[in-house]
């Protein structure tokens, strides 16, 4: 497939959040305000590009030759832990102003089933490092896109009157099924007609 | 200790009352017996985990404990998947990435970070039980809602000849597909939280 491919896919057509149910609990969890929202989905696009490159690595040069594939949940989850680990001291560090914004959502991010989804996804798509780098990329920037359109709609929502019951994270779940609805208009037929 | 069991089910229902393991809650709940495996695969996880967590609790430094129990809680989810993929390969290949996928499952994480380093074994072993179910109870109501509505069938275990597929007459040649799709997913997963909600705001009026 080629990189616009993977990226068209993963941005829209299998949508981590819309379609796929990945990341369901920050795109619930932090979508009260655009800001917040629009951090943590760059801190997760930053952190699934990096994951699925290195666990791309992990898989070609560790587990299969040594021929311990079933190592694969436990390495490929240490990686991501130690690699949100690293990603929050150097942000601290070199940007303590980005670290004090993203600062609680790191940690985070090792739970996000996203990350960890991304990495076994690549693997089983038998996708090469670029493929794994881009889709990495561009499912982080279809998670960034759902979040942001969503935390836009929440702001909105503050406004409105909403009946008790489904005030909070009903209307929350609400709003994303109709959202899913609406991007239930990119399909592989979309993509096809696109790039042929 | 019977409490330790019980607030699982309703009072602290992982889905619904804590919004944990969403992602699960809604990816594998298009067929009920999927939700039934995944079910049984996060009860087993959840048990092994909390009864080491509760063990290891004294041992293991409080700096490094949640990489610790991510170990634990990995190891669990590999035996699962290896047992899956050798006896219900079916079931495991329908699963798909969610198999793996239960080691982020923040259930467990949460379970052994709130219950399992803080109490005994025995408690322990009854919160992993009453979650686990309290989360399988969760997905097999979702599950059952989406493909009733979605595709008109009810799929359980087969069992000998019997496919295990319950098809309702007059729902299953025209359903609302809608269901068993992302976008049912979500509204239904909205609705019964709003429902809820709503049975706590009638019981907390019916207190006053």
């Amino acid at each position: 497939m080629t990189y616009i491919g993977i990226i068209i896919t993963f941005v829209f057509i299998n949508n981590f959040i819309l379609t796929q149910f990945l990341g369901l609990c920050p795109f619930i969890g932090v979508s009260k305000n655009v800001e917040s929202a629009v951090g943590m989905g760059f801190a997760v696009t930053f952190v699934m590009s990096i994951a699925a490159l290195a666990t791309w690595a992990i898989q070609n040069f560790i587990l299969v030759p040594l021929n311990i594939e079933f190592l694969q949940t436990i390495t490929f989850i240490l990686m991501i832990a130690a690699l949100v680990q690293f990603v929050e001291m150097f942000i601290q560090k070199s940007s303590p102003s980005l670290y004090k914004a993203l600062g609680i959502y790191l940690p985070l991010i090792t739970t996000n089933c996203a990350v960890l989804g991304i990495a076994l996804i690549a693997v089983r798509s038998n996708y090469n490092a670029i493929e794994s780098f881009v889709a990495g990329i561009a499912a982080g920037l279809g998670f960034l896109l759902a979040i942001l359109l969503m935390s836009t709609i929440r702001e909105k929502l503050d406004a409105e009157w909403i009946p008790a019951p489904l005030r909070g994270t009903p209307i929350a779940f609400i709003t994303g099924g109709l959202m899913a609805l609406a991007f239930m208009a990119f399909d592989k037929t979309l993509l096809n007609n696109l790039i042929g | 200790m019977l409490k330790d069991f019980t607030k699982g089910f309703v009072k602290e229902n992982p889905v619904f009352v804590l919004a944990l393991g969403l992602c699960p809650a809604l990816g594998v709940t298009s067929k009920v017996v999927n939700a039934l495996g995944m079910g049984a695969g996060v009860i087993f996880v959840l048990l092994g985990s909390n009864i080491f967590v509760s063990v290891l609790k004294n041992f293991i430094p409080e700096k490094v404990r949640i990489p610790a129990y991510i170990v634990i809680i990995a190891s669990f989810v590999t035996i699962v998947e290896m047992v899956m993929e050798a006896f219900v390969p079916a079931l495991f290949e329908s699963l798909g990435v969610f198999v793996p996928l239960i080691v982020v499952n923040c259930v467990i994480l949460g379970r052994a970070e709130a219950f399992a380093n803080k109490n005994s074994v025995k408690s322990s072993i009854l919160d992993a039980l009453g979650m686990g179910i309290g989360f399988t109870f969760a997905l097999l109501i979702i599950a059952f809602i989406r493909e009733v509505l979605g595709s008109g069938t009810i799929s359980l275990i087969p069992i000998g000849t019997w496919d295990g597929i319950v098809s309702i007459p007059g729902l299953s040649k025209s359903p609302a597909r809608v269901f068993s799709l992302a976008a049912g997913a979500l509204l239904v997963m909205g609705y019964l939280k709003a429902l809820f909600n709503w049975a706590e705001l009638k019981k907390a009026g019916a207190k006053k």
